[in-house]
């Protein structure tokens, strides 16, 4: 009967935060001008675009964080049978590892992993 | 399947509601007096009195603190992308709240119509559950962020998002070590086997220290506080936020910082077990709130400490922040898992 409660919750979860806004709504009679309408930086007008370019390590560092999350996945499941698989699994996994490994090192010979 | 079962079982169903409904609230009440106790330590380390002015000790605080934050008035800017503006903090308050869902609070009450379990869902990947529950948490962040469309916030929320993901693979490689010893996802599972037993700690000290530093950086508590860098960045990723969806944010960093608690405890130190006590011989009742007690123990402590480091260390620079997750904790948690599965494997033959 886990997951029907599970799914309770996650309406429960979706009702408390959906119920706050909407009071929030309702209860608070807000004022409007123009000067309360801007971004707030530090009191003085905000100076050209928001959306500026920002720097490509972002990027790079969620590329290698997108293969290690994916191989975590498959390292869950073996993780959990590993004392019946044995060792044959386990070296298997070794070499599954060294691989990816390798392409870390490589990132990181490459400057990947180097801020800025 | 699912729903067919929610319409034939409505005691259980209201029971489960029940439970949801308290686990709920009390985890808001804790968040709030996370805010207090948090002030209080933060005076007594630096030699100060601390909030002392709302009822005795000044307990009242964060009770006035909240309804302050109700009553205020809602801004939002019209530069910003008004519905995923109000996204953003919801997000980040459904994902904080539905991460307790497979915590274990304690062994099942017993009142002679069969076990109530203290937990809302005892699910076989419960451990995968949390870490997937926790990922989502970073969309929070990243669409207040964006949405607020600032430029303090914009950086913040691309920060907290890129620390976010790196801490997120230390910690899931620590825990994969954990699951080699335990043989088991389900966090029921997990706390079973420690008692009585020896504690994980034991087993993998290195593994909890990795959880722990990473679990600081999920928090984005100091010294890994850079998405919400005041000197840097004003009040970072909400910046543009005010009245409840400002609480909203602050609420959901605070609970958090007790689900990541919790389940430090429950992973490591036995969850609800009292140490050379045996409860299986006492009244189930009674077991139960004892051990309840007894998780919430270790769960101030674990809080304490996140505390006492935020009011010691100082806060990383961005680019040794994420040497340390990317070169530091990340292969200390390969060479952990590694070993781990061979020595566990070699034992066990």
């Amino acid at each position: 009967m886990g997951p029907s409660s599970l799914i309770v919750l996650i309406i429960a979860a979706i009702a408390f935060s959906g119920i706050a806004v909407l009071v929030s709504k309702v209860l608070l009679k807000a004022t409007k001008n123009k000067q309360k309408g801007q971004p707030y930086e530090c009191g003085i007008p905000t100076q050209g675009k928001t959306m500026v370019q920002l720097n490509v390590g972002y990027y790079l560092f969620a590329l290698i964080f997108l293969v290690f999350d994916v191989e975590l996945v498959f390292l869950y499941p073996w993780a959990v049978v590993a004392k019946s698989t044995g060792w044959l699994a386990f070296i298997e996994i070794v070499i599954f590892f060294f691989i990816i490994f390798m392409g870390f090192l490589y990132a990181h010979k490459k400057g990947a992993l180097k801020w800025m | 399947m699912t729903l067919l079962a929610l319409n034939l079982d409505w005691a259980y169903l209201l029971g489960k509601l029940i439970l949801i409904a308290i686990i709920i609230s009390v985890s808001l009440v804790i968040a709030m007096y996370e805010t207090y106790l948090e002030r209080k330590v933060a005076a007594w380390l630096q030699d100060r009195i601390g909030p002392n002015r709302a009822g005795p000790f000044g307990i009242f605080q964060p009770l006035a603190d909240g309804a302050k934050l109700f009553f205020k008035e809602e801004i939002i800017p019209n530069s910003s992308n008004k519905f995923l503006f109000i996204l953003g903090p919801c997000l980040a308050m459904m994902t904080a709240m539905m991460t307790c869902a497979v915590i274990p609070w304690s062994s099942s009450l017993d009142f002679g119509h069969g076990p109530i379990p203290l937990q809302i869902a005892d699910i076989n990947i419960g451990i995968l559950y949390i870490f997937g529950v926790v990922s989502l948490g970073v969309y929070g962040i990243m669409i207040g962020g964006w949405a607020s469309n600032n430029k303090f916030s914009l950086l913040a929320a691309m920060r907290g998002a890129s620390q976010v993901i790196s801490y997120e693979l230390a910690m899931g490689i620590a825990i994969i070590s954990l699951i080699f010893v335990t043989g088991s996802l389900s966090l029921k599972d997990i706390v079973g086997q420690q008692i009585g037993h020896t504690w994980n700690i034991v087993y993998q000290p290195l593994g909890f220290l990795i959880f722990f530093i990473c679990a600081l950086a999920e928090c984005n508590r100091a010294p890994f506080d850079l998405p919400e860098a005041e000197s840097e960045l004003n009040m970072g990723y909400h910046q543009e936020y005010s009245s409840m969806k400002l609480g909203f944010y602050l609420f959901s960093e605070y609970i958090n910082m007790f689900i990541s608690s919790v389940i430090m405890a429950t992973l490591f130190f036995g969850g609800y077990d009292i140490p050379f006590v045996n409860t299986a011989t006492m009244n189930p009742n009674l077991a139960a709130v004892l051990g309840l007690i007894a998780l919430m123990a270790k769960v101030v402590v674990f809080i304490f400490v996140f505390m006492w480091i935020r009011w010691s260390l100082p806060r990383f620079r961005y680019d040794q922040l994420m040497n340390l997750g990317w070169k530091g904790l990340l292969p200390l948690a390969l060479v952990n898992m590694v070993v781990t599965g061979g020595v566990v494997l070699w034992l066990h033959k």
